[in-house]
Formats: structure tokens, sequence, C-alpha cells
């Protein structure tokens, strides 16, 4: 059965089954760890059609491997997309969502209020390619607009942004992006695309870091870029990476040759050759697991998650809650429409006392887990001020809403209560410093 | 806009099991282009491919000799499968009509980026299937999940077993 037969699996199957029918060998029902690097050819003349991309099939598990690309034939089903790439975090994705089309001298617009993370990756570590990041407010269209020089071939947000409670307007964006000839990349990791699907907004590529909801317990580093297939990178003469010969394969043109499977097939056989950014089979194998999970997951996380903001906001020692799914949030009417199951579990809030009142409640937690990870079963705390957000300005960590006194929290599937009760002894503990100061 | 073409699974499932001899109009001998791939494929999957190409008609492509038009194809042809750009379809197709009965053409399958309309209801109208804007090759690894391998959506969720032939 498949979609022209019926109007499309729901989203529930797809988690369960896309990607992964039986093993046709040997009958297994759950996917085979393909823990091995290297496939044997049948032929000499086999073996030229993989290389030459003629046929389909496995070379090296550095390029393609086959339980990595069940997992990615189901993150595309649940993107809605054409394809997907597999890599080794979300930060090897981030760079294989530029790299096939991204030159020295090229440029693209960035949310100021991306993941801190991110902001170093694309700012420094990005220079060295020559890529510029203008990074920009995305919630004023006008500064987008302006941002777009002739050089930028592409604008990244997320559509929850990490940590702050910032829901980024997708279909405006698309727009915006599309009158420049340009694509819209989404980091989807924050929201799933159990809540937010940004295919279905306009959007062109996302990227995901694995590590966080998809695999859902903590247990494997991952990333994953997806392409929607619907982006005409043929429209102009800024995408000569996919639409011109590529050099490696003997002048190969991938956007004449693959069309709307370009994107995905240079990811792979150039991009992954290339950069080497793999992800193992293990980390794709325990990902499958986590995503078979996952709807009844993120309601979960989005109900104990709006059950502590709510808390928090009625706290004598909380000066505010930045949780898109409270009335006081001025991102409520995105969150509204493009989140409308839930506005994810991760949010931050503002604790009297500063930076220290900061430090303190985080040490002070005995069952939320002071650490620098998202997207667990398991309840976190973070102090972005110290940790993540380290890296950057204060003027960087003001905008991306890692003051001094911020705290960012992943709430995990712990009974509710108990977290609550978690937080308010190390709110009062904080508030004893600081009233023996 | 014209209307979106959708073909399902068991149509295009149908064609590719019954169809053996494909006449390739269009087959290219360089071999980084796209109907060389194709073609190349299909030959590995078993199929009889001809190609037919009035400027490769003395050349070898894929040890089968090439030919200048559809007539000159040796014996029956189950399938046209059409590499060449949307308005020199009609040609192709008319040809394609004349020579249905004495070739036993089933079939009419225009490339991804190749739709013809008015071509189209002139082959179903006589009595042929026609598919467009497709590739065999990518349709045929779809249904095998072959495409399923460089991490492609195939839409295809099966709690079967397939068949495997070991080759």
């Amino acid at each position: 059965m498949s979609k022209s037969e019926k109007d499309d699996f729901g989203f529930e199957t797809r988690m369960i089954h896309a990607g992964t029918p039986p093993e046709p060998i040997t009958g297994a029902r759950q996917t085979p760890i393909y823990q091995n690097t290297s496939y044997v050819f049948h032929d000499a003349d086999h073996a030229a059609s993989l290389f030459n991309l003629q046929t389909f099939g496995f070379i090296y598990s550095r390029l393609t491997n086959p339980t990595v690309a069940a997992l990615e034939e189901r993150i595309a089903s649940l993107e809605n997309g054409r394809g997907a790439t597999c890599c080794a975090s979300g930060h090897a994705a981030q760079i294989l969502s530029f790299f096939p089309f991204m030159e020295p001298g090229d440029a693209f617009v960035a949310s100021n209020r991306l993941y801190g993370g991110s902001i170093t990756q694309f700012g420094k570590t990005f220079k060295k390619f020559g890529w510029q990041a203008h990074f920009v407010d995305v919630d004023e269209p006008e500064n987008v607009r302006r941002a777009l020089t002739p050089k930028c071939k592409a604008i990244f947000v997320e559509s929850l942004a990490n940590p702050g409670g910032v829901v980024s307007d997708i279909a405006a964006l698309a727009d915006i992006a599309h009158g420049a000839g340009v694509p819209l990349i989404v980091d989807n990791t924050m929201a799933t695309p159990y809540l937010c699907r940004p295919f279905e907004w306009g959007a062109d590529l996302v990227v995901h870091s694995l590590t966080k909801f998809l695999s859902g317990n903590g247990t494997s580093v991952g990333g994953c870029v997806i392409d929607s297939g619907t982006f005409d990178w043929a429209q102009n003469d800024k995408f000569t990476g996919l639409t011109g010969p590529e050099p490696a394969y003997h002048g190969l043109r991938f956007h004449e040759t693959f069309g709307d499977m370009a994107f995905t097939t240079h990811a792979h056989a150039v991009g992954l050759r290339d950069l080497g950014a793999t992800l193992a089979p293990m980390n794709a194998f325990q990902t499958l697991l986590g995503i078979e999970t996952l709807s009844l997951r993120m309601e979960r996380h989005c109900a104990n998650a709006l059950a502590v903001a709510r808390f928090l906001e009625s706290h004598e020692q909380v000066a505010w809650v930045s949780h898109a799914d409270l009335d006081s949030s001025p991102y409520r009417a995105l969150a509204q429409k493009y989140l409308p199951r839930g506005a994810g579990s991760v949010f931050t809030f503002g604790v009297k006392g500063g930076y220290e009142a900061g430090v303190k409640v985080v040490e002070s937690c005995e069952l939320l887990s002071h650490l620098a990870n998202i997207g667990d079963t398991r309840s976190l705390i973070l102090h972005p001020a110290s940790t993540t957000h380290r890296q950057l300005s204060d003027e960087q960590r003001a905008a991306a809403g890692a003051g001094p006194e911020v705290i960012r929290l992943s709430i995990g599937l712990e009974t509710v209560d108990d977290v609550i009760a978690d937080l308010d002894q190390a709110l009062r503990r904080a508030a004893g410093l600081r009233a023996a100061e | 806009m014209a209307e979106p073409l959708i073909y399902s699974d068991t149509q295009l499932r149908g064609i590719l099991g019954r169809v053996r001899r494909i006449a390739m109009v269009g087959a290219s001998p360089n071999w980084n282009r796209p109907s060389y791939f194709v073609m190349k494929y299909l030959l590995e999957k078993g199929y009889d491919v001809v190609p037919v190409n009035p400027r490769a008609a003395r050349e070898v492509i894929l040890g089968v000799p090439c030919v200048a038009t559809l007539a000159d194809v040796p014996g029956a042809i189950d399938m046209v499968d059409i590499f060449r750009a949307s308005d020199a379809v009609d040609a192709i197709v008319d040809e394609a009509i004349a020579l249905r009965e004495a070739k036993g053409i089933k079939v009419i399958w225009m490339q991804i980026g190749v739709r013809n309309d008015a071509a189209a209801v002139r082959a179903k109208a006589a009595g042929m299937e026609v598919v467009m804007d497709h590739c065999p090759k990518i349709e045929y690894g779809r249904l095998h999940s072959e495409l399923s391998w460089g991490g492609f959506n195939s839409r295809i969720i099966t709690s079967r077993r397939r068949k495997v032939q070991i080759r």
C-alpha cells in the first residue's frame, strides 16, 4: 500500500513502520543493526554502476548504511520530505544543509536567537569556509529582507528556538526566502515533526539534532537534514553546486540527473563522502527505537512542561517565564498557529537574584539533572550563561534569551508533581542564599 | 495549471511487471547522461532496452545497437520510454500509434520533466497506457525498496516479507 492508493498512513503508523519493512532475507521484524563498513560487489560492472551513482546500493558505510538508511526514510516520511541524510550530530546536519550549494564568499541570513552553539558554529567556524552568517531579529520581516544581499543563498531559523520560547513565523519567512530565490532552512529539533512540520508552511530544508526528542532517551548523538524536494535549484544561477558539473563525478550534474532527489543524493555522495561526519549504525538503531514512541512522549513532555511553567509563573522567586503556551508569551499566537499540539518542553525562566541565584538553583536540584542536553525522558536543568552560552558576548546572550538570571529547563516524563517539588525546594534554597547576603 | 499526475503503485507495478522490451527514445551514448543511467539500470534488472536516437544511430550503447526511429527497432516493443523535450513528444507518440499494432506497443512512458497532455490523450485513445513526468528507474527502485537505501521516502508501508531473488 502507499499514498497513491490510500490517503497516506497516519503519523503514528509511520513513526513505527516507515523505512522498516521486515528484513527480506531472514524475516527479522525489528531493524537489524548493520554494524558493518563495506558491501560486496556482484562484479566489476556492478561496482562501476555504484561508484558512478547509476544504480542504488551500498558501497561503504561512510556514505550509506542500511540501518542509517532506514532511519533516514522514517524521518523523511514524518517530515513529509523527499529524502533525508543522517549524520553524526545536529551540528554536522547544519554544515551538511549548506554544503551542497555554498561556496567561499557566499552568505546566508540566520536568526539571532538560535541555540548558542549554532551561533558559534555559524559565526566563527563557518567563517573558515568563507561562509558569512548575517544574524538578524527575524521577528521583523524587514530585517530579513534588508540582510538578504545578492551573496545570500539561504535563510536559517529554528521553528521553536532553544531555549527562549521563541516561535518563528515560518510561512512569512518562506515567502521572503522564495521572493529572493533562496531556500528556507528550519531547525525543527525542539518541535519534532509531531508538533510542527515546516514543509507544510513552505520551508525547503529541515535539520534535526536526533540527540534530543527523536532518540528521546539521551543515549545517542546524531543529526539529520531533510529535503522537501520542492525547491527549484535551477531557478537562478545561485546553486551551481547542484546544477553545474560536479568535478568529482566527471562532470555529472546532480539536479539534471536526480531531479527532486538531487540534494539528498549530493549530501550523501559528496557531503558525507568528503566531510565524513557519518552516523553510527547503533545510534541510528537507538533513534529508530525512540521515534516509535515519539507522539506519546511529546504529548506528555508538553503537558508536564506547561504544568511546570504555570507553577513557576506563580512562584515568588521567579521573575518571568518564557514558554510560548503561556498567555503572557508574545509568541502565543504563533505557537497556536505552528504548534497547536503544544510548544514543546524546553523553556526558560528568570530567577530573582541574577547569576548567583541561577547557579544556586541549578546546583540545588536533586531530581532534575544538571547537564547540557535537552529532549530526554529525564528532566534537565541548565544555567546557559555559565555553560552552553558561555562563549557568546553579553549582547549575544541577551539576544539569545540567555542572560545572567536565565535558567533553561527540559521537562521530562517523570510524575510532574515530583518535578515541581524539586524546583520549589531549589528555588527556596537559592532564596536563602540571597537573604544571607 | 495542468492537473497533477497520480499513478497508483498497483498501476506502476503492473506496467513494470508486464513490460519486457523497451524502446528508449533519446538514449545517449555518453555515460554521464541521465538516459544512460536509466538504460544501464533497466538492463541490469533484466529488461531488453533498444536505444532510439537518430544522432547516435551508428553507435552501440551498452552493448545494444542504436537505431534511428521506432520503426527501425527490431521485433516487438512493449513500452516506449521518452527522453526528449515535451514538444518533441507529439511526433514520437504519433509514430508509436502508427506502429502500435505491428509492434505490439502497450505503454508510452515520459521521463521526469516530460509531459504532453494532448499526446497522452491520443495515445490512450489508441489503447495504450500512459505515464508522464516519472522515471521507470526511480519507480522500479522505489517499489523494490532500493530507493529507500539512499534515504528516500518511498511512501511504502508494509508488514509483508519481500521475496528476494538471489542473483
